[in-house]
């Protein structure tokens, strides 16, 4: 392993509190050591920017809705074709990139670890293999629990310790990180041709309703201690005055008491498009600023965004009636739904974002104002929920709208005029500087998923570091956002473990990323109770039991967190 | 206006991808610019220069610029792919996908066309005078067929002789005259535009088609049962080109609730009433 010296560059490293100091990084063994290693590279960075490496919380890069997508969009890929490159593979974009492409296209950022938020429980075999095929970005899963049988039996008899050791189990046989929730109880309602609309809508049959399923699954969470806490892919998604439901489902949780080491219950993700104020598609407007009230109030939620980017998109999620909404939305668009037995559902429409469209202009401004307005960065991330609001290598182009209020303008200028009359993004003047945007592109984000060991510049924390080229002592950010946009596009290093992976730009080294997941100590203490219902349930499923939980062969890099 | 000829050296064995050869690239450029154009042969890097004789000079802007090939370029593949004004004539066969997604100009071919040519075409004219393929005016996997550049203004494909199957696939506006025969699956998946048939079809014409309008003035083979007979017709009348009947017309197809129309020249296909 090689050891190297960075050297004189502006380090931002929030979790830190190092803001722009011009200092040494030392990185030996695959590790950020404190001391500088005998016979270590030295590398000139003075000029330039280091920050650890970046982590996206939540990007669909990974599984089989994301392949389903990929066979959706023949035309999506001719228009972005990566060749062969030296040891690169050749691969394709532009909305639903190959793995390998996902791989470069995030280091190339500077980006070193990828979450794919939304894993059925059944198709987590074919996440996993998916993320072995991604290069250099360490992965992780967060397998879906909204809808499952289990979980909702279990809600609905109130029977929180079977639930928790059932979570526990499902995050153990599927090896993913945290639990996720798309629409709870609405895509269950789906199978039944329904939806639910309020939180104490019932699911049919099961009889349970969104806030119950929220609430369990909250309070299990931080019972079992996981390091994060539930992702959350609100009701009512994509629907006009859907802010209501967003601030009711954050409310739920409130008394829910967090586990050690974090004050937050519920994650909220790709609020954007849970923002929503107006009764329908003609008086749709932003309902940013009650959400941003909301989070700045209170601690036990934080949220990314989904920022929108114009262009096309392609929209996958779990909540498959809402994807049937899009695609009568969207005239008869192709489409893709399907259920997953007793798990959960899912659903691909894919989507043109316009610049001429009214709502499409107030989604995207909608993303710019949570951003600007909620006031403690630590509880915000900065996502487009790739591929749904827009590609993720578009993150440059929205840290530049970040950090200067002229380029967020000359969009506006770009755009419907409903953005400027029913949002408040004009009169947001708030900029980020480059400690702000490595919070909520880093150091956010790694607290948020409670991991330790990444996100910053410790020592003891991962190799893992990007360098930019810009100066920040001698560019104003504000007046050039182009160039903020190049320095992030391509990072002039990224470092993983330890090694180089990016020089100007370029992937130079296609590591194997490890895979993060959570094992619960007890499990085996836990098993007793649910044992026999598992081979009741059993009964109903198209595979056998034994051959359900994902082995440790598909985890070549395994990074195993017991709580 | 200027002129560029290009004469092909020789016939290789792989074919070659040539897109470059477009009035949109050739203008403004000097013969020895255009001779070293990159085009690939196979996974290898060749200039235009090693595939062509080169001669004459290129017009200002595209529109003023005329492209020349003489002799058979049947080897050569895409042609004229995306241009957007200019003309270029082809003195004998072509490669596939000439004038594919052409948003403007003319090409003119005087030999036959191999597969998808003028695939996903918005405006302009291809003009084939011999044969053409497959997928005529068709779509690219995921994508819309022919369709318009901007309301009214939309391209049309002119073959004189036959065409393949599935002719105007997935078209969704557009204009495509064939003089000859066509294959299978003609209009298949179209939302709008026309296709007229001075010649036979063969069957499926029209199948899933969701509008648009298909005049075969030749015999159908066989017709889709999924289309409603409507009565007839004595004309029918496209663009201002009036088409003497009388028509057996037909609507569909039903199994995509569709709204096609499917004029047949009642004369040569008693037969599928």
């Amino acid at each position: 392993m090689n050891a190297y010296v960075l050297k004189g560059g502006h380090v931002y490293d929030p979790l830190n509190n190092i803001d722009g100091e011009k200092m040494d990084i030392y990185i030996a063994g695959g590790k950020i050591v404190e001391e500088p290693p005998k016979g270590a590279k030295v590398i000139d960075v003075s000029g330039k920017v280091v920050m650890p490496g970046g982590i996206c919380i939540h990007s669909h890069i990974a599984g089989g809705k994301v392949n389903s997508g990929r066979m959706l969009r023949p035309e999506d890929h001719r228009r972005d074709n990566i060749p062969k490159k030296g040891q690169l593979r050749s691969g394709v974009g532009y909305t639903v990139p190959t793995t390998f492409v996902t791989g470069y296209r995030f280091a190339a950022m500077g980006y070193t670890t990828v979450f794919e938020p939304a894993v059925p429980p059944l198709k987590a075999r074919h996440t996993h293999e998916e993320f072995q095929d991604t290069p250099i970005l360490d992965h992780g899963g967060f397998v879906l629990t909204g809808n499952n049988w289990f979980v909702l039996n279990y809600v609905k008899n109130n029977e929180m310790d079977k639930l928790a050791a059932f979570i526990a189990w499902l995050l153990w046989a599927t090896k993913c990180y945290a639990v996720k929730i798309v629409n709870p109880g609405g895509v269950e309602s789906w199978g039944w041709g329904k939806n639910v609309n309020g939180l104490d809508d019932k699911v049919p049959y099961f009889d349970v309703t969104p806030r119950e399923i929220v609430t369990a699954l909250s309070y299990v969470n931080e019972k079992l201690g996981l390091p994060h806490t539930i992702h959350v892919h609100g009701n009512n998604l994509g629907q006009p005055g859907n802010y209501e439901i967003t601030l009711e489902t954050m409310e739920a949780v409130r008394e829910i008491k967090a586990s050690k080491g974090r004050r937050s219950v519920l994650h909220f993700t790709h609020i954007q498009f849970n923002a929503y104020a107006g009764t329908s598609w003609k008086d749709f407007a932003s309902g940013a600023q009650e959400i941003a009230n909301y989070v700045n109030k209170h601690d036990h939620v934080t949220i990314d965004i989904g920022q929108v980017i114009f262009g096309d998109a392609t929209t996958m999620t779990a909540d498959g009636p809402w994807e049937f909404a899009l695609r009568q939305i969207t005239r008869g668009n192709k489409w893709v739904n399907s259920d997953v037995e007793l798990e959960t559902g899912s659903g691909i429409v894919p989507y043109v974002f316009r610049r001429t469209v009214p709502v499409n202009a107030v989604q995207w401004a909608i993303g710019l104002e949570l951003m600007l307005s909620v006031n403690d960065l630590y509880k915000v991330c900065l996502t487009t929920d790739h591929p749904n609001g827009g590609p993720f290598y578009f993150y440059p182009k929205i840290i530049s709208w970040l950090v200067s209020r002229k380029a967020r303008n000359e969009e506006l200028e770009k755009v419907h005029k409903a953005a400027i009359e029913k949002t408040t993004l004009k009169d947001l003047d708030k900029e980020y500087n480059l400690y702000e945007v490595a919070i909520v592109t880093r150091a956010a984000q790694a607290k948020i998923l409670g991991l330790k060991d990444r996100g910053h510049l410790g020592p003891g924390a991962k190799g893992d570091v990007a360098v930019y080229d810009i100066d920040p002592t001698k560019v104003n950010l504000s007046s050039s956002p182009e160039l903020v946009e190049k320095a992030f596009s391509a990072a002039a290093y990224t470092f993983k473990d330890g090694e180089i992976v990016v020089k100007d730009g370029e992937v130079i080294a296609t590591p194997q990323g490890s895979t993060i997941w959570v094992k619960v100590k007890k499990l085996e203490e836990m098993m007793p109770l649910i044992e026999e219902d598992l081979k009741e349930m059993w009964k109903h499923y198209t595979i056998s039991l034994n051959n359900y939980p994902v082995q440790m062969e598909y985890l070549p890099k395994s990074e195993m967190v017991e709580v | 206006m200027g002129k560029v000829e290009l004469t092909p050296i020789e016939k290789p064995h792989i074919p070659i991808e040539a897109e470059v050869i477009s009035p949109d690239i050739f203008a403004g450029k000097s013969l020895e610019e255009i001779g070293d154009l990159e085009v690939w042969r196979g996974n290898r890097k060749k200039k235009l220069k090693e595939v062509f004789k080169i001669s004459g000079d290129a017009g200002k802007t595209p529109g003023e610029t005329t492209i020349i090939v003489n002799g058979d370029a049947s080897f050569i593949k895409r042609i004229g792919q995306g241009m957007t004004a200019g003309e270029i004539l082809i003195k004998g066969n072509v490669g596939m996908h000439v004038g594919a997604e052409m948003r403007g100009g003319k090409i003119v071919v005087e030999g036959n066309a191999d597969h998808w040519a003028g695939a996903g075409m918005k405006a302009g004219i291809l003009h084939i005078k011999g044969n053409a393929g497959n997928y005529l005016g068709g779509n690219y996997r995921g994508d819309i067929g022919m369709s318009a550049l901007q309301k009214g203004v939309y391209g049309t494909i002119i073959v004189e002789g036959n065409a393949g199957d599935e002719v105007g696939a997935w078209m969704a506006d557009g204009k495509i005259i064939i003089k000859g025969n066509v294959g299978a699956f003609a209009g298949v998946h179209m939302s709008g535009g026309n296709i007229i048939v001075y010649g036979d079809a063969a069957e499926r014409v029209g199948g899933e088609m969701k509008g648009g309008t298909i005049v075969i003035m030749g015999q159908l083979s066989e017709l889709l049962p999924s289309f409603e007979y409507k009565g007839e017709v004595n004309e029918v009348s496209i663009d201002g080109e009036k088409m003497l009947g009388p028509f057996l017309t037909f609507v569909g197809d039903l199994a995509e609730d569709g709204k096609g129309t499917l004029y047949l020249l009642k004369e040569k296909n008693a037969h599928l009433i």
